[in-house]
């Protein structure tokens, strides 16, 4: 297992958001959360790299575990976010070229060498599947570029520190179909390398790409298992009640 | 708009026009007795439309008229000179017979102490805009801003008084000379600029989408680097702009330069910063009480170069502001 979380709670101030979840996501497949908006994804996916913690009054109980280690224990946060990569809903580049973009976080990790950089640059891109696109224009700015390219230089810049996990919250809904299936095939290609947890309100999108799904309602997990068994032969009403669009 | 409303503001501009530019007010008092006109018999729409554009035009007037009596003057004083005498002569004379109007040592004067000014304020002034910006509690923002709203406030000859007590004298015992010099006019320009440049960093750099600041974090950054790597580059635009505009706050301050600078109209060397200097703003202010003929007009084209500066400045200012 690569995250085993257990009876963890979380309180924006007053307000609990998370209740009592336990979920174990296993390492080198792509697990999906799901669920009418509100009912807590977001705020799950940011407690498995402490994004919460840019959060004030947000207060967590419980126990997250990555490969065995409690990471709301005594542990290095800037380490972790640098294992556990994370690709934002709306696409984030930094208002720098192509190049800037992904050498920015091995440049703050301290690699120097001009050498070294431009292997790691042109790694990410590749691994993003964005390098044929990209690599005359490795000088141009990056928000030159169109939605589903930027969301896809996003993804190489979280690969550029060689993180073991990736997550992703709603990584296409601002994006067009097409921009939607490159950035879906590329996460199954990457699931070979990386554990990839996907937060999406797409069920399709969830079916097509996901091993494992949980489905989320109110702050509660309702169910979690097999994503084809999870869809075919739901365990819980709600559920069944969800995925037929019963409501949410 | 109400008609006592839109009387106050007629008569309010018309003051303002007859006291300012007693000379030319024609423009917007036919206009504005036009808008009136139409206003009372034909149709009130238009004649308060009129009306806007008068006082919009006013400030259009202003500039122009500003430039027409500077140039009208200014420039045949300089053809008369010689542009190139005037303009690279080191030798300021204006009682020599013949007199010697070279303000060579004015504008390099002016660049010295700007450039002085952009050394001190500049780096201080934007760690201090991220440090409010990204940094401070907000218990000491709270008293920050106001100070610095308040330094912005602060009139320059209360500045020029603050230099001649302090600032004179601690360079005169730390650094040698007599104290009135390149040195203290930069220093005190440094901390005149201070406000512009902390205040408009401060707005750009918090108008940078927090997803940036976010995307740096979740990449392993830790709250330094995600601030100055990421965020400040995003804001680079706005943080030109505040220096852009410190640059021309004090290319153009008088005052409290003049009260500081020694005022020798002598040619220097960047290396002579502990001896006194004159920038073109203080020759006017300095020179124009008594000046007549040739020598006025040398003052006045000294206006003309000091206006070219500012238009430059005012360019550039645009062109970043235009380039978001
Ligand atoms: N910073 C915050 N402070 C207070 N409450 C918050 C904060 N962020 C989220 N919440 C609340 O926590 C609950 C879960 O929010 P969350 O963003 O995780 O939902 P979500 O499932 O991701 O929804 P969506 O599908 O709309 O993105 C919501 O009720 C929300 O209002
Ligand atoms: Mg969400």
């Amino acid at each position: 297992m690569k995250f085993s979380i257990s009876n963890m709670d979380l309180f924006y101030g007053d307000f609990q958001a998370l209740k009592n979840i336990n979920i174990e996501i296993p390492a080198n497949e792509i697990t999906a959360f799901i669920g009418p908006s509100g009912c807590g994804k977001s705020t799950l996916i940011k407690s498995l790299n402490r994004m919460n913690d840019l959060t004030e009054g947000c207060k967590i109980t419980g126990e997250i575990f990555l490969d065995g280690e409690n990471i709301y224990g005594n542990i290095d946060v800037n380490a972790l976010r640098k294992r556990v990569g994370m690709v934002f809903q709306k696409p984030n580049p930094f208002p720098m070229s192509v190049y800037d973009n992904i050498a920015f976080a091995p440049r703050t990790h301290g690699i120097k060498s001009k050498f070294k950089l431009n292997e790691i640059v042109e790694k990410s891109l590749r691994d993003a599947a964005i390098w044929e696109e990209l690599k005359d224009r490795l000088k141009k700015s990056a928000l030159s570029l169109s939605g589903g390219q930027q969301q896809r230089l996003c993804i190489a810049r979280a690969l550029s520190v060689q993180p073991d996990v990736l997550l992703m919250d709603e990584p296409t809904s601002a994006l067009d179909p097409i921009s939607t299936a490159k950035i879906e095939e590329l996460v199954l290609k990457l699931k070979k390398d990386y554990t990839i947890v996907i937060v999406t309100h797409n069920m399709q999108q969830a079916v097509r790409i996901s091993d494992n799904t949980g489905f989320f309602l109110l702050g509660e997990l309702v169910e979690y298992g097999d994503t084809q068994q999870l869809f075919s032969v739901p365990a819980n009403k709600r559920t069944e009640d969800y995925i037929t669009g019963r409501f949410g | 708009m109400g008609k006592r409303a839109l009387i106050a503001v007629t008569a309010f501009s018309a003051i303002v026009w007859i006291i300012l530019f007693w000379i030319v007010p024609l423009p917007v008092i036919i206009l504005t007795v036009i808008a009136w006109i139409v206003l009372l018999i034909f149709n009130k729409e238009l004649g308060a439309k009129i009306l806007f554009i008068a006082s919009a035009s006013a400030a259009v007037i202003a500039v122009g008229l500003i430039c027409v009596f500077l140039f009208a003057q200014g420039i045949p004083a300089m053809l008369d000179i010689g542009v190139l005498n005037f303009l690279t002569g080191t030798d300021w004379r204006p009682t020599w017979n013949p007199p010697l109007y070279g303000i060579l040592p004015m504008i390099a004067g002016s660049l010295y102490v700007t450039a002085g000014a952009i050394l001190f304020g500049v780096p201080v002034g934007i760690f201090a805009a991220v440090f409010m910006a990204k940094f401070c509690p907000r218990r000491i923002h709270k008293v920050l801003k106001p100070a610095i709203n308040l330094l912005a406030g602060i009139p320059s000859v209360v500045y020029g008084y603050f230099g001649m007590v302090v600032l004179v004298p601690f360079v005169r015992e730390n650094f040698g000379g007599n104290g009135n010099s390149i040195l203290t006019a930069s220093m005190l320009l440094g901390m005149m600029i201070l406000p512009t440049i902390i205040t408009i960093s401060e707005h750009a750099i918090r108008a940078v989408p927090p997803e940036i600041y976010d995307g740096a974090v979740a990449l392993g950054a830790s709250h330094e680097s995600a601030t100055f790597k990421a965020v400040l580059p995003a804001a680079k635009s706005g943080v030109t702009a505040s220096v852009i505009l410190g640059i021309g706050r004090a290319v153009g301050e008088t005052m409290a330069v003049r009260m500081v600078a020694g005022n020798q109209a002598v040619m220097r060397m960047p290396h002579e910063f502990l001896s006194g200097t004159r920038t073109l703003t203080s020759n006017v202010v300095i020179e124009l009480g008594y000046a007549y003929g040739d020598h006025r007009a040398a003052l006045i084209a000294t206006g003309v170069v000091l206006f070219a500066f500012i238009l430059l400045i005012n360019t550039m200012f645009m062109r970043i502001r235009g380039r978001k």
